[in-house]
């Protein structure tokens, strides 16, 4: 793997392989995440993929895509901390399945290119029917999160454990935010994150690097580069004394637990561990206990927010179970303070996390993800070191992570009393 | 064994048919430092009436399901966490036709895969596990209940057929699993799970003899009789009901619409699927004249999409999304098919299609998951899944536009709609 300064504020990482059918493009601008901002960016790329001055709309951009022999090219909008990451990603067949001479890096690079820099206007302007119909699809996007009811209590507990710090933003704002985005304001905002957001390119695939930094080189050459916004480092606040509950209602026939906490410590790679022995596996506590044991639940499972220094547990539970599942997360975080766990159980969860690490090698997409996490948190982890760091933690190092993790909000999605 | 190239995918594969009739199929990838095995029995959702022994005999819906969930069990505890003292990573899924299980490692590869062909191959249920199990799949089924994309199918598939087990959820219900004991689950397990009625596929960097060895060594020696299926019979061209609607708690409008197809000609599986892949693409396809318009209008939003499904006795297209006005969009595409159907699919669009398609096939063998998915329906149904591009040269545009004109028709159509509560 190897990073380069491609131009002013643009940097290429290469990941040589042919193990892949397809090569894996990206390129994501990278900006801190903020309330009023954030739904503008993920409009914008939701603009600028409907057309570009060649490929002026869907049908031109799909017959492009189609005719490179079905290449796929999407917007894509992520959380990394508490920075924004939005941009496109591309992958085509890869040369070595295509009729003799046939090469599609360029023509992906270029059209990449295209969709920041030559997008379709009217008058010098993104075009209105453009960003009209995609702030309508935007906000019907972000209000269909409450579809999902698992997703929806994840969202609205870090909407409300991290209300007034970036964390608590939306991936891609809020819909009253996005609904009220005009057009001259997105179209201001396009001219100013264009040239001053810093550009992260992406490769994986059999070409020479050589190749990617020429094609690259070439497709982003009418993008403006002036100015600087640089990613911002993540804020840590400690949990809420007391933590708070939130308890709202829906016509569910099933209710949502969702549990958050703030870990009052730095030591990333013990964290890593505890909460894989914690909530992380079909092994783990929480999955022994609250599932198997007490069959309260189908899943009941926990997630490390590495950047931002968070746990939160989530669980699908009868809404009368509530006090008990509550309980019982509670005892198993003890159990872990106390340290009351089988060698196994940790080195086992050491194994799965270095397996994980290894096998992120056999998915392009999970090495674009996490290179580019890295450049937009601003944050310098390498595989190798992760991988070093997990194999030195200790058992005392486990406990004090466990010790270190503070509750601060229940979140609780529950069903109507008078439902039948 | 017989080891075959597949020079335009770029894999090469080994198989045998051992003794005892289990298929052992080995794809090998000795550049990826993830290896992954897929032990897949062909029972499924569907399989609740069977014949053994000269006997028919009806189960509870859930039936496979919950004996997935209960194989886990072993005399010793949860196999579970063998797996996870290695580092090994294991799950299982039943769909409709297959109940799999599988993990992936990065090293001790022939010690998980022990475990695996150990524990399937082991039936151990107690009257308390079984019970406790209850409390699990009640939630699980509660979940599915909640989810409006889980509902929006369900309800289609009551609507497309009268008789075909395809109509019942794989999950059966909270009333249905009340049904089961560890001796229904011992009789599942003794007539479905024997090597003859089971594949076992490994995508990696291992030894294809050494799997063979492994799986001689472990699982019985003989592969049990040949299981009678009753799939209910062949049903006419008209849904059993034309429309479902249901009001749950979602944001806007969402639909499914489902068209019943016409059974594919003996041995022609793979074809028929490569058909109708291209007649979804041709019809709604994200770069079809169709959706292009509707989109523009705002009529639909990237959520659109759909598919051609193929389940032993049950084929169908589905198509749906998020859509304020669902009846019209269902009308136009309907139309649209046959439109198609009737005047063409335009030559340069088609070809452009098909370059898309033949794309979108190689791209899925980047996931291990579904190579093996595919090899595994491809070994039940009697295809060899990385054929494709050969079969791929026999489809013909007229082959698309019949699809089109026999299938998408209103006579065959059912909508599934869910609306919001306020």
């Amino acid at each position: 793997m190897t990073r380069q300064k491609l131009m002013e504020n643009v940097y290429l990482t290469c990941v040589p392989s042919e193990k892949f059918k397809t090569s894996l493009l990206s390129a994501q601008l990278a900006v801190p995440l903020d309330k009023e901002t954030a739904g503008r960016s993920a409009l914008l790329v939701n603009v600028l993929n409907r057309g570009t001055i060649r490929c002026p709309d869907m049908s031109a951009i799909g017959r492009e895509l189609d005719m490179l022999y079905g290449a796929q090219l999407a917007p894509s909008v992520r959380k990394k901390g508490e920075n924004q990451l939005f941009g496109f990603a591309a992958s085509c067949i890869d040369d070595r399945f295509l009729p003799k001479g046939e090469k599609l890096l360029e023509k992906l690079t270029d059209l990449l290119g295209e969709f920041f820099c030559q997008p379709d206007t009217k008058g010098g302007r993104l075009r209105r029917d453009y960003v009209e119909s995609e702030r309508e699809n935007l906000a019907d996007m972000i209000r269909s999160v409450m579809n999902d009811k698992r997703s929806y209590a994840s969202h609205r507990l870090l909407e409300e454990m991290c209300a007034g710090e970036r964390y608590g933003v939306g991936r891609v704002g809020d819909a009253a935010g996005v609904e009220k985005i005009s057009m001259a304001s997105l179209d201001r905002y396009y001219r100013e994150v264009l040239p001053k957001g810093r550009l992260e390119l992406f490769y994986c695939g059999s070409a020479p690097e050589k190749r990617v930094a020429g094609a690259f080189t070439r497709a982003f050459a009418a993008m403006p580069r002036q100015g600087m916004i640089e990613p911002v480092p993540t804020v840590r606040r400690p949990a809420r004394e007391p933590y708070q509950t939130i308890t709202e209602e829906m016509d569910v026939a099933q209710g949502k637990l969702a549990m958050g906490f703030r870990i009052d410590g730095e030591d990333k790679a013990a964290a890593m561990l505890m909460n894989a022995m914690l909530g992380g596996a079909t092994t783990s506590k929480l999955f022994c206990n609250v599932r198997e044991k007490l069959g309260l639940c189908y899943y009941a499972d926990s997630a490390y927010h590495r950047l931002k220094g968070l746990i939160t547990v989530s669980a699908g539970i009868e809404c009368s179970d509530y006090g008990r599942a509550v309980e019982e997360i509670f005892r198993q975080l003890d159990a872990m303070v106390r340290g009351e766990w089988e060698d196994w159980e940790l080195e086992g969860a050491r194994q799965s996390l270095l397996s994980a690490l290894r096998a992120m090698e056999d998915s392009a997409g999970a090495m674009e993800d996490f290179v580019m996490g890295q450049a937009a948190a601003g944050t310098d982890e390498t595989l190798p070191g992760l991988t070093a760091a997990i194999r030195a933690v200790t058992p005392e190092r486990i406990r004090e992570a466990a010790q270190a993790v503070k509750p601060d909000t229940i979140y609780f999605l529950k069903a109507k009393e008078d439902r039948p | 064994m017989n080891t075959v190239q597949y020079p335009r995918v770029g894999e090469t594969v080994h198989r045998q048919t051992l003794s005892n009739g289990l298929e052992v199929i080995t794809v090998s990838k000795p550049y990826h430092a993830k290896s992954y095995a897929f032990f897949a029995v062909r029972y499924g959702g569907m399989d609740l009436r069977f014949c053994q022994d000269g006997q028919w005999r009806d189960t509870p819906a859930g039936i496979a399901h919950y004996l997935e969930h209960k194989m886990f069990d072993m005399e010793e505890g949860s196999v579970m966490a063998e797996f996870a003292q290695r580092g090994a990573s294991d799950n299982a899924f039943t769909s409709n036709a297959m109940t799999a299980y599988y993990f992936t490692a990065t090293s001790q590869f022939y010690e998980n895969l022990r475990t695996l062909l150990r524990f399937v191959s082991t039936p151990y249920f107690t009257p308390e596990s079984v019970a406790k199990e209850q409390g699990i799949i009640a939630q699980e089924i509660q979940e599915t209940e909640d989810d409006p994309d889980w509902r929006v199918y369900a309800n289609l598939m009551e609507c497309l057929y009268e008789n075909s087990p395809v109509r019942i959820p794989v999950v059966g219900s909270a009333a249905s699993i009340r049904q089961i004991t560890p001796q229904t689950l011992y009789e599942c397990h003794s007539a479905f799970y024997t090597p003859a009625n089971m594949v076992l596929i490994c995508v990696g960097s291992m030894d294809p003899q050494r799997v063979i060895e492994e799986a001689e060594a472990i699982l019985p020696q003989t592969g049990g009789a040949t299981i009678g299926r009753d799939y209910g019979g062949e049903e006419g061209p008209s849904p059993a009901k034309r429309e479902a609607i249901q009001t749950m708690e979602v944001s806007m409008p969402m639909f499914l619409a489902g068209y019943k197809c016409r059974p594919a000609p003996g041995g022609e599986t793979l074809r028929q699927s490569i058909i109708g892949d291209l007649a979804c693409d041709a019809l709604f396809g994200s770069s079809s004249p169709l959706y292009t318009r509707l989109y523009e209008e705002g009529a639909v939003n990237s959520s659109l999409g759909g598919n051609f499904d193929m389940l032993p006795g049950a084929e169908y297209v589905y198509v749906g999304g998020d859509a304020k006005d669902p009846r019209r969009i269902f009308d136009e595409i309907t139309q649209q098919a046959q439109a198609l159907g009737r005047d063409g699919i335009d030559e340069s669009f088609y070809q452009q299609l098909r370059r898309a398609a033949y794309g979108g096939m190689l791209r899925s063998l980047n996931s291990m998951e579904n190579i093996a998915v595919s090899m595994a329906e491809g070994y039940f149904r009697g295809f060899d899944y990385f054929s494709f591009p050969e079969v791929f040269d026999t489809v013909a545009k007229s082959d698309v536009e019949a699809f089109l004109r026999e299938n998408i028709t209103l006579e065959r159509a059912a909508l599934s709609v869910i609306h919001p509560l306020h």
